[in-house]
């Protein structure tokens, strides 16, 4: 018999209390727990979002669509870098003319990637009360790896449309089938005597730019 | 790594020397009252935190109550995303497949995310017999490998170990497994993190094999959930080019949707955040995005066995978030290790006998490591009543019954002897050694009085006497809790214990 045949055998035979014509959606599960835990304006998301990302130590930044590449260089100047991976749907100007801008490749090693300065992307949905943003790999988001091994990331989020109020409502509007990241605050350990030290291994720092129509 | 949990000694003989051990106390105090007060706070800011409990509770109860039908589902759904399922019945299976598919590779180094199943299967151990060296990523699992040492809890493994030891265990021997820890290392928490930093990139950048766990899979959907802070989880499960991942076959939730649930109750209840900073979900294979190739290893392992056990099935729930090792009075006395698994506090008092069975004298005496004050219950995310599985335990230990052990239905005697007998009794005088443990575990004897069996079942040459005993009912409340309530309010406060637990 294979280990398959045998795990499920024992699993039927361990569930003989399980009246036989009981089927999985009639064990009953209440779901009358919130999907949202305030009723919030647009403006009020964004400054909880703002709020929770700078209490998880991200750095945040708010600006309208037209003011954004200069933010962008402003950042990128201000902590000296000189090589920026950007995935395709990040547009040209947004990446000024002194920094050198890598595309997010395939075949770039992680040894290459390792040797660059930052990261730019996009985000798919950004959720208010708990200060998460969630990359699911699209066009302006790219490759997994690229939010993950350059040491500082910056992460545009477009409000409103892109932010939501909770966990639930977040699910809702992402495809499982698509490899996502969901990041709250950079990297950080509480691994030695429980004091907090940012970045470990993913990018030591993270700046999200938020931009809305009305700064 | 020779660090093994095989060959421990029972939990009161553990327990006994680690409570003389004043630097693990202070150091356990400290962590375990530190995420306690926090948890507390961050699960106050949801107002519906009653309903996602219940509704986490059920939904776990509806996963197993039909596992069989999730099971098949997920395989489907795994295979049809580009991902290999292999079932593993037992550890030594799980470790053998492992191994096999690592070798298929070519490769002799794998990478390796925090994960209890592998613990639990002793994987590292297996891998090394092999030829097949295992880097732990996780920093405190790094601090725990590199000072082969053992975890002691489930969410901060070296919880035990000081930032002097810590730099000591890394400057001694960070070198012979890769690149060394600068000369003049401090004992400064950054400092040892850029250390562990650099020391493991450079693992990460070449790593052609990762191994993971999962907390969650999707049935659905297929889909795998990780969830950690540090990145290092990230770096596993999307540099290498294979990944294996092994998961027990419990970690199911039925729907995408149902994550709403445990992705709000986890982090809140562990690191005691709003969420964890990072959570990666990955379904079978993506084209040039993460691993090319993708390997799930179901584990039993002691699973079904436990699922067959109407009152102890319960504690396949569990999310492994550890809120009640924070809370347990006996577990910030004995510290981790003495549970000797990789499950330590009130759910691994519960769960590893299961798992294991009963044979060992430690596995006997685990169900006696807890003063059954409920505490665990209070906080735990998905109300896994503790205290109803460890006296169920108990009568099973003292009194025999049938049970399913490695998928047959056998019938236990009781306590097997005298060195369960010892075992027990010691465990007992353990707790009356230790009275605030104690003191707490009062009040919940009061509470749940009507649980306490008539007859005191001792075994062996006690029976005899215990037999035509009656015990005396527990009283409605303890002396001590009547003595704090009528003294006047003043001083109530002031000694209470676990008072944030909720
Ligand atoms: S038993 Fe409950 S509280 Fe303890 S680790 Fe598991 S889920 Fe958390």
């Amino acid at each position: 018999m294979s280990s398959r045949d045998v795990v499920l055998g024992r699993v039927r035979r361990a569930l003989a209390d399980v009246p036989r014509d009981e089927g999985p959606e009639e064990a009953a599960v209440p779901r009358d727990y919130w999907t949202s835990h305030a009723e919030r304006t647009d403006a009020q998301r964004l400054d909880l979002l703002a709020e929770n990302l700078a209490d998880y130590r991200a750095l945040v930044h708010r600006c309208t669509p037209a003011q954004l590449p200069a933010r962008i260089a402003e950042l990128l100047s201000a902590r000296g870098a000189r090589s920026v991976v950007a995935p395709p749907g990040i547009p040209a100007d947004w990446v000024p003319a002194e920094v050198e801008r890598v595309a997010d490749e395939p075949s770039m090693t992680p040894h290459e990637l390792d040797a660059l300065d930052s990261v730019v992307t996009c985000c798919a949905v950004a959720i208010a009360e708990t200060g998460t943003i969630v990359l699911d790999a699209r066009e302006d988001q790219g490759r997994r790896r690229i939010s993950l091994v350059p040491d500082h990331h910056i992460c545009v989020v477009r409000a409103p449309e892109q932010i939501v109020d909770s966990v639930p409502r977040a699910l809702g509007r992402l495809d499982p089938a698509r490899p996502q990241t969901w990041i709250s605050g950079p990297s950080a350990t509480s691994d030695i005597e429980l004091d907090r030290v940012e970045g470990v291994h993913g990018p030591r720092t993270l700046e999200v730019i938020i931009t809305s129509p009305e700064p | 790594m020779s660090g093994t949990y095989l060959g421990m000694p029972s939990f009161p003989r553990a327990a006994a020397s680690s409570t003389r051990d004043m630097r693990l106390r202070g150091n356990l105090r400290h962590a375990t009252h530190t995420i306690r007060a926090k948890r507390a706070q961050a699960v106050e800011e949801l107002g519906d935190w009653a309903q996602l409990r219940a509704a986490g509770a059920a939904l776990k109860n509806r996963t197993l109550r039909h596992l069989d039908h999730y099971l098949e589902q997920l395989e489907t759904a795994v295979t049809g995303a580009g991902g290999q399922v292999h079932w593993a019945r037992d550890a030594e299976e799980a470790n053998r497949i492992v191994a096999d598919l690592v070798r298929e590779t070519g490769e002799s180094d794998v990478v390796k995310v925090k994960s209890m199943a592998t613990q639990e299967t002793g994987l590292n151990e297996a891998l090394a017999k092999a030829g097949i060296s295992a880097y732990e990523t996780d920093l405190a699992e790094l601090i725990v490998q590199l000072g082969d040492d053992l975890p002691s809890h489930i969410l901060v493994p070296a919880i035990h170990r000081n930032r002097d030891q810590i730099r000591d265990i890394f400057r001694e021997k960070m070198g012979s497994w890769g690149r060394a820890a600068p000369k003049n290392l401090s004992d400064d928490p950054a400092e040892l993190a850029e250390a562990a930093r650099l020391h493991l990139r450079e693992k990460f950048l070449n790593a052609k094999v990762g191994i993971s766990g999962a907390n969650f899979m999707v049935a659905e959907t297929g889909t795998l959930v990780v969830v950690e802070s540090e990145g290092n989880g990230r770096m596993c499960l999307t540099l290498p080019e294979t990944l294996i991942s092994v998961v027990g076959i419990e970690k199911i939730v039925p729907t995408w949707q149902d994550l709403e649930v445990f992705l709000q109750t986890l982090p809140r209840s562990s690191t005691a955040e709003r969420m964890n900073p990072y959570t990666s979900t990955w379904t079978g294979t993506t084209d040039e995005d993460g691993p090319s190739a993708f390997h799930l290893v179901l584990l039993d392992n002691g699973r079904t066995d436990t699922l067959a056990d109407t009152v102890g099935r319960q504690a396949l729930r569990c999310i492994r978030c550890s809120a009640c090792l924070n809370v347990c009075p006996v577990y910030e006395r004995a510290g981790g290790h003495a549970y000797g698994s990789p499950y330590p506090g009130p759910i691994g008092a519960i769960l590893t006998p299961q798992l294991r069975g009963m044979q060992s004298e430690l596995d006997a005496s685990l169900p006696y490591a807890s003063s059954l004050c409920g505490a665990c219950y209070e906080v735990c995310p998905v109300a896994i009543d503790i205290p109803e599985v460890l006296v169920h335990l108990r009568e099973r230990v003292v009194e025999g019954g049938t049970a399913t052990v490695r998928g047959q239905r056998t019938t236990i005697k009781p306590a097997k002897g005298h060195a369960a007998e010892r075992a027990v009794m010691r465990a007992a005088r353990w707790t009356f050694e230790h009275p605030r443990a104690m003191r707490t575990g009062q009040r919940i004897a009061s509470r749940t009085r009507r649980l306490t069996p008539r007859r005191l079942p001792l075994p062996g040459p006690g029976r005899a006497w215990s037999d035509s005993r009656d015990i005396p009912r527990p009283a409605p409340e303890s002396f001590r809790d009547w003595w704090r309530r009528t003294r006047g309010s003043g001083s109530a406060g002031s000694g209470r214990e676990g008072g944030d637990a909720r």
